[in-house]
């Protein structure tokens, strides 16, 4: 059960810098790194005690394996944080070249 | 963008082409061992992105680039649907059902349609990341001062 | 296994804890690089190879970008100096913290113990899926056959991510 409560203070740590920093690439870190505890959280739910990575043997299959369900659907998420990561960072430094600094209340002090 | 010095630019020469060969490998082997088209796909996307940084770029190269990046991008996306259009008039009817023989279990090919669904997300992933990279490199060319 | 997992997810709070209060932009990027290499070793320790291999490989290209952004840029942290709004900030954060770990304690309560969990969903993946999909990686047999919806949406939103790159960085700025 420690493992779980860890990995949830690591999201709280995330929430933390997206609630308290203010610039922005600190603030796409902190994402990434909420990111990471659910990908984390999502794949320690599915462990089983020796139990085994999901590739079949043909020849002598093993009865335990581990949950391949999770996996699956980490694998996708894994490149689509890629993804949004990118788009992030995509608006951060067209904000950048506008307005000369990451700081988001500076930024919308100036907007108008 | 200028690239890097004789002795990056060599090795990278050296290693990328491996760094792709074993994207292709995990791609298609992608049924049988770890790994699959997400996986290969970002592996290729690799060796490509070490290539740029290694050896630089002006803009309007990286822009023919770019294009057909994209392209390659969108015509995966579209086979992949088109595969998945095509179970609808196939056996069950079902849409995504496997509709090709499963062949033998173990061999490179079998599984049915999983190979060619792993080879069309591997080009879409690789190429996507290689877009994405490629436009954020333009944008820096572009607007430098 | 629980120990080990333990040190290293205390080592990755360290590390996130570094990265958010890091006095300059590129040491915080580097620094986000210890999260994701410490994922990857979590995945290999719990046997999860696919996932290993996507994460090693996708954290490098993340840094290799958010580098390039810090580069491009600046790499100088604002100098802020605290005022009521920010405390306001940490006070808030500290209370929505304590809020959610409170949920979160009561819904793991129903949870099975970690290692002990009981294969429901999946039981019908790992006994069929060979027969059913030919596939003896069962992650990619669910991947593309039984779980095919979620692999499709996945190619949707990469690509309306790419196409969202190119929208956002494609505009010609108005002077």
């Amino acid at each position: 059960m420690i493992v779980y409560i860890l990995c949830f203070i690591l999201f709280l740590v995330g929430l933390y810098g997206i609630i308290t920093r203010r610039n922005l690439i600190k603030i796409v870190i902190s994402l990434s790194i909420m990111e990471f505890s659910v990908f984390l959280f999502l794949v320690l739910i599915g462990y089983i005690d020796s139990g085994v990575a999901p590739i079949v043997d043909p020849g002598n299959p093993t009865e335990k394996y581990v949950d391949p369900l999770p996996q699956a659907m980490v694998l996708t998420a894994i490149v689509i944080g890629l993804a949004t990561t990118a788009m992030l960072l995509a608006i951060a430094i067209r904000l950048y070249r506008k307005y000369k600094t990451f700081d988001i209340r500076e930024i919308n002090n100036l907007r108008g | 963008m200028k690239g890097m010095s004789i002795i990056v630019k060599k090795i990278a020469q050296l290693i990328s082409g491996f760094i792709f060969l074993y994207g292709i490998y995990i791609i298609i082997h992608g049924h049988l061992t770890p790994g699959g088209g997400f996986a290969g796909g970002a592996i290729i996307a690799g060796a490509y992105i070490l290539n740029i940084l290694a050896f630089g770029s002006d803009a309007v190269n990286l822009r023919n680039k770019e294009k057909g990046s994209s392209l390659s991008e969108s015509l995966a996306i579209f086979i992949v649907l088109m595969l998945a259009i095509f179970a609808l008039f196939i056996g069950s009817r079902v849409f995504l059902s496997n509709y090709l023989p499963k062949g033998q279990l173990g061999e490179i090919i079998s599984a049915g349609v999983i190979p060619l669904y792993n080879i069309f997300i591997g080009i879409e992933v690789a190429a996507a990341i290689i877009t994405i990279f490629l436009a954020l490199i333009i944008f820096k060319e572009e607007t430098k001062r | 296994m629980e120990l080990t997992l333990s040190i290293l997810i205390g080592f990755m709070i360290v590390g996130a804890l570094f990265a958010i209060h890091a006095g300059d932009l590129l040491s915080a990027v580097i620094t986000t690089g210890i999260v994701g290499y410490s994922l990857v070793i979590a995945f290999l320790l719990l046997k999860a190879p696919d996932l290993a291999i996507v994460q090693i490989v996708i954290e490098t290209i993340t840094l290799i970008i958010m580098v390039a952004v810090v580069l491009d840029s600046t790499r100088e942290e604002l100098k802020v100096k605290n005022d009521f709004k920010s405390y306001a900030n940490i006070l808030l954060s500290l209370i929505f913290s304590a809020v959610l770990l409170f949920f979160f304690l009561e819904s793991i309560s129903g949870l099975n113990l970690f290692g002990e969990h009981t294969l429901r969903m999946s039981e019908a993946y790992i006994t069929e899926a060979t027969e059913k999909t030919g596939s003896i990686n069962l992650v990619t047999g669910v991947l593309f056959d039984f779980r095919g919806y979620d692999t499709l949406g996945e190619a949707t939103i990469l690509f309306a991510a790419a196409l969202g790159v190119l929208t956002v960085l494609r505009i010609k700025s108005k002077k």
